[in-house]
């Protein structure tokens, strides 16, 4: 079907067919086809869901504290609301953290108030406050978060007040975060509400000496199944010090310090390219876009990095060290190569990883066909080239824009105006350039895929693999297609780096090698010689 | 690692730490499954909705569809009346169901969006049927929710025939358990020879084939006619106090339907029980394929009593199970030491505590508790054994006990749903599991000179 615009084109007629007209027109907006000789794309994103159309999105609560805050192993998350919020961010998202020397690690507890109907009648305050002072007595950590749900705004507890008292009160930092369930549209309303937070009241509350010869900090990576190890060795291989992670394996101790570092590398745009933007503003850090999800992205970042610092010496290890890794994945890769030639993969995935894992399923032989975002916004899809013409919903304005100066004792611009445009020119410096561009000719860009659209795509264009989350992996199944999961890897991984290259293919191997596949159709079904005659019944 | 779990208690009114329990719209979207053609409707924010298909699909490896009103902060504001309508509106267009199952979330309870007086203003396509539940997620759990959600259908749906007459049926609740569970219960009905109305039915909805085709409305479910139809029934058994006893009694009250609750028929007392009230309702005798099935199930435990005996057991999870399975551990000769739900109802602690008179040890006894209270009892009294759901490995792991998985949900292992924990076969099927459990620890800790092959 590649190239063949005009078929594609009826596929998406049809999948539009079943909408009610005013639903029609909005989700038409929300697909394109890949055309080269149309130049730029335009789709629209990051508005709100059709209620009713069964959407794959959740809210900003879970952006906020599942996504960003969750991975922060020494921090006590605490849930105010009704305990469901607390119970589904626990365990469920693979961030995984080993505890820092002599540092807690909070990741497999969850913390809640679990609001009772008293609490929303009279206010929730007072068992906050007593949740608060039971989890410093029992613990004693060095930072807590609160994290609104749905029914705090409404109710009108004051979070703030009481983190700030409580700060005071306890000599530990704590923050509240108002992301409720409701706010923006999606997840994506999450993470800027807990960024704005970390730049506001985290980072730099703490300075520290670092005898670091490139300290970098780590942005928008969440450590599932592990990817964040496997960076993590790979750039402490090379000589970089992660200062902080924005958030896999990474703690606040550490990003109160974390405005000491010389650049910020952002591997989620969508969720953390706020504090990447600040951290330069105020900090004057540059921030490159990097992706180390598949061997050809990682050499390019890691290359990249090597440039930015420009130590010859640095260059040089960062080549062996690419070198020694490839070595040791090349052969098996390419055999997957062979192997997987010529198959097609679906991707739906939240905000980054459905651009990301385009150039590992390429580098397997593998051609994505479909691509989406549950809650992308425009940049994510066309490059941030966009930002000035994308246009503020009502939902976007609800989210406070948080505006940072220059630190006048702590900025310190890291390279020159002049270095840097020179260096703009090579690499995506302060600049993302969205999935769209990647994506071949004919092949479908999907804003906020729908049940609906999951299963008429699938059964138009029959790919080899549907990748996206949970809820619609066994609906795949069932249609005969193997998926596999790009948001908890199905309890594997790490897919980041070298190793996690192989890993993937290993693990896309062995779902679509699987032998149940095969037998879908009992024998019988399509056998005519059975017609047996004991016990009389014919 | 658990390893900040202290074994001093501090006193906690407010902070709950690791939850057995979760919030009702998640029980509400089960119960709809369970019938015939539905779609579960989640009105309030879209999280909410995603979070619990996501769990449900977990325990279950099985596509769990449901919708969502998706507010936003407008409508947080304003209310969720034409998110609602929208929704309705989309869902019959595109996806077709007979039914719309509405539960709602701590949002919409807390605005007090009025559910019953917006769809009275919806034109609901013909033959197609709304049920709404109000499901606050502030009060009690997500058992709560699967109670509430029953109810509503009884309350909205059923009904009576004008000339009474009964339709010579029994009406069986089965809480909250899985569509292996309920495939136990129908088996027993029917070599009884019952007829009977079950919902919520799941089987044939949470366990179906993989066959090429993806069907959103499996063949399983209670229907619509069978829902109307509970109330000209002549009795309603409720297997389970806190999931299945409130619709029971909704019905009574609206058709005066006969009540009976019973425990959830784990093990072999409770199920005991459910067969003697089933042959007291209808008369009809226990036939011997079943008989045979106790009479097995008694001789694994006089031949493996010694595996048990003066074990001591953890138990935690849902109240209804958890009352069984203490019931089923006090007979295979253990000692539950430490017994919890999340579900905050003390119901469940004077229910316990009945069946423990005549225990001779000390044992802590809670509703509204967590796990992280259950991990502080064990480091203060150790257990040979836990008996539970997925959460409790961490407790499990941290304190070197062997875990039992059973309840909901469990995330880490599968086959579950397909297999029984109700009735004789299901008792057998838990004895299996709790005497190997014990057994490789057994085996794992002893050194290879008194290593045994027969145990």
């Amino acid at each position: 079907m590649k190239n063949n615009n005009a078929g594609i084109e009826d596929v998406l007629d049809e999948v539009l067919q079943s909408y009610p007209a005013k639903s029609m027109k909005n989700r038409k907006e929300h697909m394109l086809i890949k055309d080269q000789k149309k130049g730029k794309h335009k789709i629209k994103a990051n508005t709100r869901t059709i209620p009713g159309i069964i959407t794959n999105r959740g809210c900003a609560y879970a952006g906020c504290r599942g996504v960003v805050l969750g991975p922060l192993k020494d921090v006590v998350q605490l849930v105010h609301g009704p305990i469901g919020c607390s119970y589904y961010a626990w365990g469920m998202r693979r961030h995984q953290g080993v505890a820092a020397e002599g540092g807690k690690n909070f990741i497999n507890y969850t913390f809640s108030t679990d609001m009772q109907d008293s609490d929303v009648v009279f206010g929730g305050e007072r068992k906050l406050k007593e949740a608060i002072k039971e989890a410093v007595e029992i613990f004693n950590p060095s930072t807590i978060m609160i994290t609104a749900t749905c029914p705090v705004g409404l109710i009108g507890d004051d979070i703030n007040s009481i983190a700030r008292q409580a700060e005071a009160e306890y000599g530990i930092t704590v923050m509240a975060f108002n992301c409720e369930g409701y706010k923006g549209v999606s997840q994506s309303a999450g993470h800027h509400i807990a960024n704005n937070e970390i730049m506001a009241n985290l980072v730099g509350i703490e300075d520290k000496e670092l005898d670091y010869k490139y300290p970098i900090n780590l942005m928008g990576e969440y450590n599932i199944g592990g990817d964040a190890f496997e960076i993590e060795r790979i750039l402490e291989k090379i000589g970089y010090d992660i200062v902080a992670s924005f958030s896999g394996n990474g703690t606040a101790d550490q990003i109160k310090y974390s405005h000491e570092a010389d650049l910020n590398l952002v591997q989620c745009h969508r969720s953390i390219n706020y504090i990447a933007e600040m951290f330069e503003e105020k900090y004057g850090i540059p921030w490159l876009k990097v992706n180390f999800l598949g061997v050809d992205a990682t050499i390019k970042a890691l290359r990249n990095m090597a440039e930015y610092f420009d130590d010859p010496e640095l260059k040089e290890r960062t080549e062996k060290v690419i070198a020694e890794e490839l070595a040791q994945i090349e052969g098996p890769l390419n055999r997957y190569k062979e192997l997987f030639e010529g198959k097609t993969a679906f991707l739906f995935v939240g905000g980054s990883r459905a651009h990301h894992y385009q150039n590992v399923f390429k580098r397997i032989g593998i051609e994505t066909v479909v691509a989406g975002y549950e809650f992308g916004h425009r940049d994510d899809y066309e490059g941030r080239e966009v930002i000035p013409d994308i246009e503020m919903t009502a939902d976007d304005r609800n989210i406070p824009e948080l505006e940072v100066t220059k630190d006048d004792k702590k900025y310190n611009m890291r390279i020159s105006k002049a270095k840097k445009e020179e260096l703009q020119q090579k690499m995506p410096l302060d600049y993302y350039e969205g999935m769209i561009k990647e994506m071949e000719d004919g092949s479908i860009v999907i804003d906020d895929l729908n049940h609906h659209e999951h299963i008429k795509l699938t059964e138009a264009l029959e790919p080899d693999i549907f990748c996206s989350g949970i809820k619609d992996k066994y609906t795949s199944h069932k249609m005969g297609i193997f998926s596999k999961q790009l948001h908890s890897y199905d309890y594997s991984g790490p897919y980041a780096g070298f190793k996690g290259h192989l890993q993937f293919a290993e693990d896309i191997a062995a779902g679509i090698l699987n032998p149940s596949w095969s037998y879908i159709n009992p024998p019988w079904k399509d056998n005519v010689e059975l017609a047996g005659t004991i016990g009389g019944v014919r | 690692m658990q390893d900040l779990v202290p074994k001093e208690y501090k006193e906690r009114n407010s902070l709950v730490i690791n939850p057995v329990k979760t919030c009702q719209p998640i029980g509400a979207m089960y119960a709809a499954l369970g019938i015939h053609g539905a779609l579960p409707h989640s009105h309030g924010s879209q999280g909410c909705c995603s979070y619990h298909r996501m769990h449900l699909t977990k325990h279950f490896r099985e596509p769990v569809v449901a919708s969502s009103s998706s507010f936003t902060e407008g409508a947080s504001v304003f209310g969720g009346r034409a998110n609602l309508e929208t929704a309705l509106k989309n869902i019959f267009a595109v996806y077709d169901p007979e039914v719309v199952a509405i539960n709602t979330t701590c949002l919409s309870e807390t605005i007090g969006d009025d559910i019953g007086s917006i769809i009275n203003g919806f034109d609901v396509p013909a033959g197609k049927t709304i049920i709404h539940a109000s499901t606050p997620s502030y009060v009690g759990s997500h058992i709560t929710g699967f109670s509430n959600m029953v109810k509503a259908v009884i309350k909205q749906v059923s009904e009576k025939n004008e000339d009474a007459k009964t339709n010579n049926k029994i009406n069986l609740i089965p809480g909250f358990v899985d569509p292996g569970d309920i495939r136990e219960i129908k088996r027993i009905l029917e070599a009884m020879g019952i007829d009977y109305i079950l919902f919520p039915d799941q089987s044939d909805v949470l366990d179906t084939p993989l066959d090429g085709s993806y069907d959103m409305y499996p063949e399983g479910g209670v229907t619509i006619p069978e829902l109307k139809d509970t109330g000209n029934s002549q009795a309603t058994i409720a297997l389970g106090e806190f999931a299945a006893s409130d619709p029971a009694f909704e019905l009574e009250k609206k058709h005066d339907v006969k009540p009976y609750t019973l425990k959830s028929p784990v093990g072999i007392k409770a199920t005991d029980e459910f067969l003697m009230q089933l042959m007291k309702l209808t008369g009809k005798e226990v036939p011997a394929e079943i008989e045979k099935e106790r009479g097995q199930l008694v001789d694994i435990i006089a031949d493996t009593h010694h595996q048990f005996h003066g074990k001591k057991v953890a138990v935690y999870g849902d109240p209804d199970i958890v009352i069984s399975l203490t019931e089923f551990v006090l007979s295979l000769g253990m000692k539950p030491v430490h017994i919890l739900t999340g579900t905050p109802d003390k119901k469940f602690e004077e229910t316990v505590a009945e069946m423990m008179e005549s225990a001779d040890w000390k044992y802590n006894l809670t509703a509204g508790g967590d796990l992280f209270q259950l991990h502080q009892w064990i480091k203060n009294d150790q257990v040979d054994l836990l008996l539970g759901n997925s959460y409790g490995k961490l407790v499990a792991k941290q304190e070197d006990v062997p875990l039992v998985r059973v309840g909901f949900p469990i995330l880490d292992r599968s086959v579950h749903s397909y297999l029984p924990t109700i009735g004789y076969k299901g008792a057998i099927l838990l004895v299996e599991k709790i005497s190997g459990a014990l057994l490789d620890r057994k085996d794992r800790d002893t050194d290879f000179e008194l290593i045994e092959f027969v145990l």
